[in-house]
C-alpha cells in the first residue's frame, strides 16, 4: 500500500513549523497509524535524518496519550477512536495524508506531534475528585447507587483524557473534559457534598488555563473516542448556575 | 542473608501483630522526612497520596507526560476482594488458598494472606473515591467469576477497571499536588539509584523534554514502575513499559526474584503481521461467556461458522471439566499452545483460537452479552473488523505480566535498606503465576494499606536526613550523574546501523521461541548464546540519532532495550536453573504423561534470588518457603 505524508515538523514551542513530505509504498493496510510512524521513523533514522516526535503508549485507545490530526479530522477519519486505533484500511491506496498535532492555545507544541497537556492534569487538581484520605472509607454496600446512576456515572468517568474534545472545538473549549469530571463525581452521593466547591474550582482553573468558551456546537461529542455526551456540559452549567 | 521478617503467629494475626507493633512517628516530625516515589500507576499514585495525606514529605516521578497515563489505565477485567456479597462461600482463607494454589504454591503464605485480608478495605476505598463499579438493579455492588476459582469475587467497572481504579488513584495523588506535601515530576525517568553506605538514599533522574540529569536525595524511596513482559517485544503492555527502574537498582544491589515468571495471557489478540508493535488483549472476563475451541482435525481451512458443533474441539471443557473456560491463566494459554503446535490454529497464521459467543447470546440475548462486553465487542471490531457478535473472535495467548520482580520482604523492603517496592515491580504475592482481577488489588493494595504502615515503620527508627552528610552525598552525586551521562553519551556514539526497536524485536524473538510458554534446556542454551550475541552486536550496531539535551525517543527506547538485553540473560539463568515446572513456568522435561506441570516440591520449594554481580553474572540466593497453613496439593482444575 502506498501513502504520501504531509507530517507537521516543529522543532520546539517557539519554533517555526512545516510540512514534511515523505512517500511510503511498503505499506501493509492493517498497520495502525503510530504503527506507520514507527516504521517510517525507522527509515529515517537509517538515512540520518532526525525522526518525527510523537506519543503513543498503550495503543489501544484507552491511555490517551496519542492523538494527531489527519486531514483536518482530529485522531483520523472514524469518529469515536483514538489515532492508535486507526489502521491504514481506512485509507485509500495512494492517497495523501498531512499530519498534525492537536492545536489549542492551551496545548503548546513541544516537538513535532507531541504536546504539552499538563493543563488538564491542573483542572483536575483544581477539584477533580472525591476528598476521602485513605482509610476513611465506610463498608462499600452501605452506599447504595442505582444501576442506571452507577452506569451513567460510568459514561461520564469513561474520559481518557486525550484532549480531542478541545482539538476538534473552533474555540478549543475543554467544556467536555471537565464537565465529564465534575458530572461523574457530583452525581454520585459520595461526591455530592463537594459539588459546588468543584465545579467552581475547576471551571477558574479552565478559565485560567486559556481554554475557549462553549458555545455548544456538538462537534466534541461527535469525534469523543469515549463518546462522551454534551449533556455532561447541560448539567454543568445548571451546577454552575445553582451552585 | 534473606530475611523475609515474617510476623510470628497465627496467618490471620501477622498483619495485625505487624500494625500493632509498628514504630510511628509524630504528625508533626513526618514533613521532615523525603520519600520518592517513582512511578504513578495504581502502587505509585495510592501510595504518594497515602503518605503525603499522613504528612509525609512525598515527590514522585513519571516519565509520562501525565500520572494518568500509567498501564494500570489498561487493565480490562476487574479487581478481587473476598467480600462474599454472593453468599456463595467466598472468605478471606478460600481467596488466600486460591492465590496460593494459582501460584502454584510458589509465594509467602503471610503475604497472600495478607492481601486477602486487605482486599476488602480496597473495595470500600474505591467506592469512597467515586469508582463507578458495576451495580445491581437495587444498588449493591455487582460481581463476576474470574478464571481459577469457583466463587464470584471481582469487582469491575465494564472492561475498564483499571482504568477506574487509577483515575480514583490518579485523582487523589493530585489532590495533594499541592507543593505542600507532595510534589509530581512529569516526563522525568529514573536512571539510576543513589546508595550510600548500602541505603537507597536517591535517584538520578533524566528530564525526558531537555534531558537535563539531577539528583534528588531521599528517606525512603519507592519503585513502583511496573512490570517488564514488553521485553517479549510483542505484548499486552505498553509501548513504553520498561525495566529499567527495577534492573538499575538491581544492578546496584537489590536481589531480583524468578525473573523468568512471565504470564502469558491466554486472550490476546493474535499476531497479524511482522510490522505489529504489540498485541491487544481481550479481558479475561469474556472466558464467563465465550467458549473457547480450535476445529477438530488439523488445517480445517472453513470459515468458524461453517464448522459443525461434532467437528468443534472444546479443548478446555475436554481437558478440565471442573473449572472449564475459567481455568488458570497459564493452562489455559499452555491448552491453546498445544492445540496450535497441532496445526489445528485458526487464523491467517494459524497462531489463533475461537472464542465463541453463540451460546451465550442464544441463552441470554445480545443484548445482555452488550451489556456485559459491548465495549470488547467495539473493540474487537475496530481492530480486526469483524463482529464478534455473529462470529466468533479469534485470540491467542501474549506475554502480559511480571510475577516476578525486585525480591522484598513482608514490609516489602528490598535488601537495600529503605528500598521500597511496590505492586508489579516486586515479587511477592502470585507465586509462578497469577490469577485474574490480583494485579490491580496487589498494586493498590501495596499502595494504600500496606507501604504506609511499614514506610513509617522503618523511617521511625532513622533521623531524616534533611541536611544529608554533604560531603557523602555530594560525592555520591558527582558519581551517579558522571555514570549516567556517560552511558547515555556512549550509547548515543555507537552511530552504528540498527535502531533500538529493531533489536527490541530480535530480542523478543528469541524470547518467545526458546524462553517463553514452554521452555527446556536446550532450547535455553541456545537462546544464552543467542542473547549473548545479540547484545554484542547492540554495543557495535546500535543507532540512535540526535542528541541527549533534546526530546530524544530513540535514546529513552535505546537506555530501556539496553537493560532488557541484559535482563534478557539473567532471565534465560533464572529459568534454566529451575528444574521443575510451575505456574507459568513450564519445563517441557518436567511434565505428567497428561502434559501437565510437574512441580518438584522437594528440591525446588523456594524462591531463586539473584545478586547482580557484573559482565552478565549473578549469584543464586535461595528463599525457602515454608507452608505451615495451607497444605501442599497438586494444581489440579480438571
Amino acid at each position: 500500500m502506498k501513502l504520501e505524508l504531509h507530517v507537521w515538523r516543529q522543532s520546539g514551542q517557539f519554533e517555526k513549523g512545516y510540512f514534511e513530505k515523505h512517500v511510503l509504498d511498503d505499506l501493509d493496510e492493517h498497520m495502525s497509524v503510530p504503527e506507520m510512524l514507527d516504521h517510517l521513523n525507522t527509515k529515517i533514522i537509517k538515512s540520518t535524518g532526525s525522526p518525527i516526535a510523537f506519543e503513543s503508549d498503550c495503543r489501544e485507545g484507552i491511555c490517551g496519550q496519542c492523538g494527531f490530526v489527519i486531514n483536518g479530522d482530529i485522531h483520523g477519519p472514524i469518529n469515536g477512536t483514538t489515532t492508535c486505533q486507526i489502521h491504514l484500511r481506512s485509507f485509500d491506496d495512494g492517497q495523501t495524508l498531512f499530519i498534525e498535532p492537536f492545536r489549542a492555545k492551551a496545548f503548546p507544541i513541544k516537538k513535532d506531534l507531541v504536546i504539552d497537556r499538563s493543563a488538564f492534569d491542573r483542572i483536575i487538581q483544581a477539584g477533580g475528585y472525591i476528598g476521602v484520605n485513605t482509610g476513611q472509607a465506610s463498608e462499600a454496600n452501605t452506599i447504595l447507587i442505582n444501576h442506571e446512576l452507577a452506569e451513567k456515572a460510568f459514561d461520564a468517568a469513561a474520559c481518557i483524557g486525550c484532549g480531542a474534545c478541545v482539538a476538534v472545538c473552533k474555540n478549543a473549549s475543554a467544556m467536555l473534559f471537565t464537565s465529564a469530571k465534575v458530572n461523574h463525581l457530583s452525581m454520585l452521593p459520595q461526591g455530592e457534598l463537594e459539588a459546588s466547591q468543584r465545579v467552581t474550582n475547576m471551571v477558574n482553573q479552565m478559565d485560567e488555563e486559556g481554554f475557549g468558551s462553549c458555545t455548544y456546537t456538538g462537534e466534541c461529542e461527535k469525534i469523543c473516542p469515549q463518546g462522551i455526551s454534551i449533556t455532561n456540559i447541560v448539567d454543568l452549567n445548571r451546577r454552575w448556575f445553582w451552585k | 542473608m534473606l530475611n523475609s521478617r515474617i510476623p510470628e503467629g497465627p496467618l490471620e494475626e501477622k498483619w495485625k501483630k505487624y500494625k500493632a507493633n509498628a514504630q510511628l512517628i509524630n504528625p508533626a516530625n513526618r514533613r521532615n522526612y523525603k520519600i520518592i516515589v517513582v512511578g504513578t500507576g495504581l502502587a505509585g499514585a495510592s501510595s504518594a497520596a497515602s503518605l503525603a495525606e499522613l504528612g509525609f514529605n512525598v515527590e514522585v516521578f513519571t516519565f509520562h507526560d501525565s500520572a494518568r497515563r500509567a498501564h494500570s489505565v489498561a487493565a480490562q477485567g476487574g479487581v478481587n476482594a473476598a467480600k462474599d456479597y454472593k453468599n456463595d462461600g467466598d472468605s478471606v482463607w478460600r481467596m488466600f488458598y486460591d492465590t496460593l494454589k494459582g501460584g502454584d504454591f510458589r509465594a509467602r503464605e503471610a503475604n497472600v494472606y495478607r492481601l486477602a485480608e486487605c482486599s476488602m478495605s480496597l473495595i470500600d476505598q474505591a467506592v469512597a473515591q467515586g469508582v463507578p463499579f458495576a451495580r445491581e438493579y437495587s444498588g449493591y455492588l455487582s460481581n463476576r467469576s474470574f478464571g481459577g476459582v469457583q466463587v464470584s469475587r471481582t469487582f469491575y467497572a465494564r472492561g475498564q477497571t483499571g482504568q477506574q481504579l487509577l483515575l480514583g488513584a490518579y485523582q487523589s495523588l493530585m489532590r495533594q499536588n499541592d507543593g505542600n506535601n507532595l510534589k509530581l515530576h512529569t516526563r522525568h525517568e529514573m536512571l539510576d539509584v543513589i546508595t550510600i553506605n548500602g541505603e537507597a538514599k536517591g535517584v538520578t533522574v533524566r528530564n525526558l523534554d531537555n534531558g537535563e540529569i539531577v539528583s534528588h536525595s531521599c528517606d525512603a524511596l519507592i519503585l513502583a514502575s511496573g512490570g517488564y513482559g514488553k521485553i517479549y517485544y510483542l505484548s499486552t503492555l505498553a509501548m513504553n513499559c520498561n525495566a529499567t527502574a527495577i534492573w538499575r537498582a538491581h544492578r546496584k544491589g537489590a536481589f531480583m526474584a524468578a525473573p523468568s515468571w512471565t504470564q502469558f495471557h491466554p486472550t490476546s489478540l493474535p499476531q497479524l503481521g511482522g510490522y505489529q508493535s504489540k498485541l491487544t488483549l481481550m479481558s479475561e472476563s469474556l472466558r464467563n461467556d465465550g467458549r473457547i475451541w480450535v476445529p477438530l482435525s488439523p488445517n480445517d481451512q472453513r470459515p468458524p461458522n461453517e464448522i459443525p458443533e461434532e467437528e468443534r474441539d472444546y479443548y478446555l471443557e475436554r481437558r478440565y471439566p471442573s473449572f472449564g473456560n475459567l481455568a488458570p491463566r497459564d493452562i489455559s494459554s499452555r491448552a491453546a499452545k498445544e492445540r496450535i503446535d497441532a496445526g489445528c490454529g485458526v487464523g491467517p497464521m494459524g497462531n489463533a483460537v475461537y472464542l465463541d459467543f453463540k451460546d451465550a447470546i442464544k441463552r441470554d440475548g445480545e443484548k445482555i452479552i452488550e451489556q456485559r462486553y459491548g465495549n470488547l465487542f467495539g473493540m474487537y471490531q475496530k481492530i480486526t473488523g469483524t463482529d464478534a457478535y455473529k462470529e466468533p473472535m479469534m485470540i491467542a495467548p501474549a506475554a502480559h505480566f511480571s510475577m516476578g520482580g525486585l525480591w522484598v520482604d513482608y514490609r516489602l523492603m528490598s535488601n537495600l535498606s529503605g528500598l521500597f517496592v511496590l505492586g508489579e515491580a516486586n515479587f511477592s504475592d502470585h507465586g509462578a503465576n497469577r490469577l485474574g482481577a490480583n494485579s490491580l488489588l496487589q498494586a493498590c493494595v501495596d499502595g494504600y494499606f500496606i507501604a504506609p504502615s511499614t514506610i513509617m515503620d522503618y523511617l521511625a527508627e532513622k533521623s531524616p536526613v534533611k541536611s544529608p552528610k554533604m560531603d557523602e552525598w555530594d560525592s555520591a552525586v558527582i558519581k551517579s550523574k558522571s555514570e549516567v551521562i556517560d552511558r547515555l553519551q556512549n550509547l548515543l556514539t555507537i552511530k552504528g546501523n540498527t535502531t533500538a526497536e529493531e533489536f527490541h524485536k530480535e530480542l523478543g524473538q528469541i524470547l518467545y521461541k526458546k524462553c517463553g510458554l514452554s521452555r527446556n534446556k536446550i532450547s535455553m542454551q541456545s537462546a544464552k548464546n543467542d542473547l549473548l550475541i545479540l547484545q554484542k552486536r547492540f554495543y557495535e550496531e546500535l543507532l540512535i540519532p540526535g542528541s541527549t539535551n533534546e526530546i530524544n525517543f530513540e535514546l529513552e527506547k535505546a537506555a530501556r532495550v539496553e537493560d532488557y538485553l541484559e535482563m534478557s540473560i539473567l532471565i534465560v539463568e533464572d529459568a534454566l536453573q529451575r528444574e521443575e515446572s510451575c505456574g507459568a513456568h513450564f519445563r517441557e522435561e518436567h511434565q505428567t504423561d497428561e502434559g501437565e506441570a510437574l512441580r518438584n516440591d522437594e528440591e525446588f520449594k523456594y524462591v531463586s534470588v539473584w545478586e547482580f554481580k557484573g559482565n552478565n553474572s549473578y549469584e543464586l540466593h535461595k528463599e525457602h518457603l515454608d507452608f505451615k497453613f495451607a497444605e501442599l496439593k497438586n494444581r489440579s482444575y480438571k
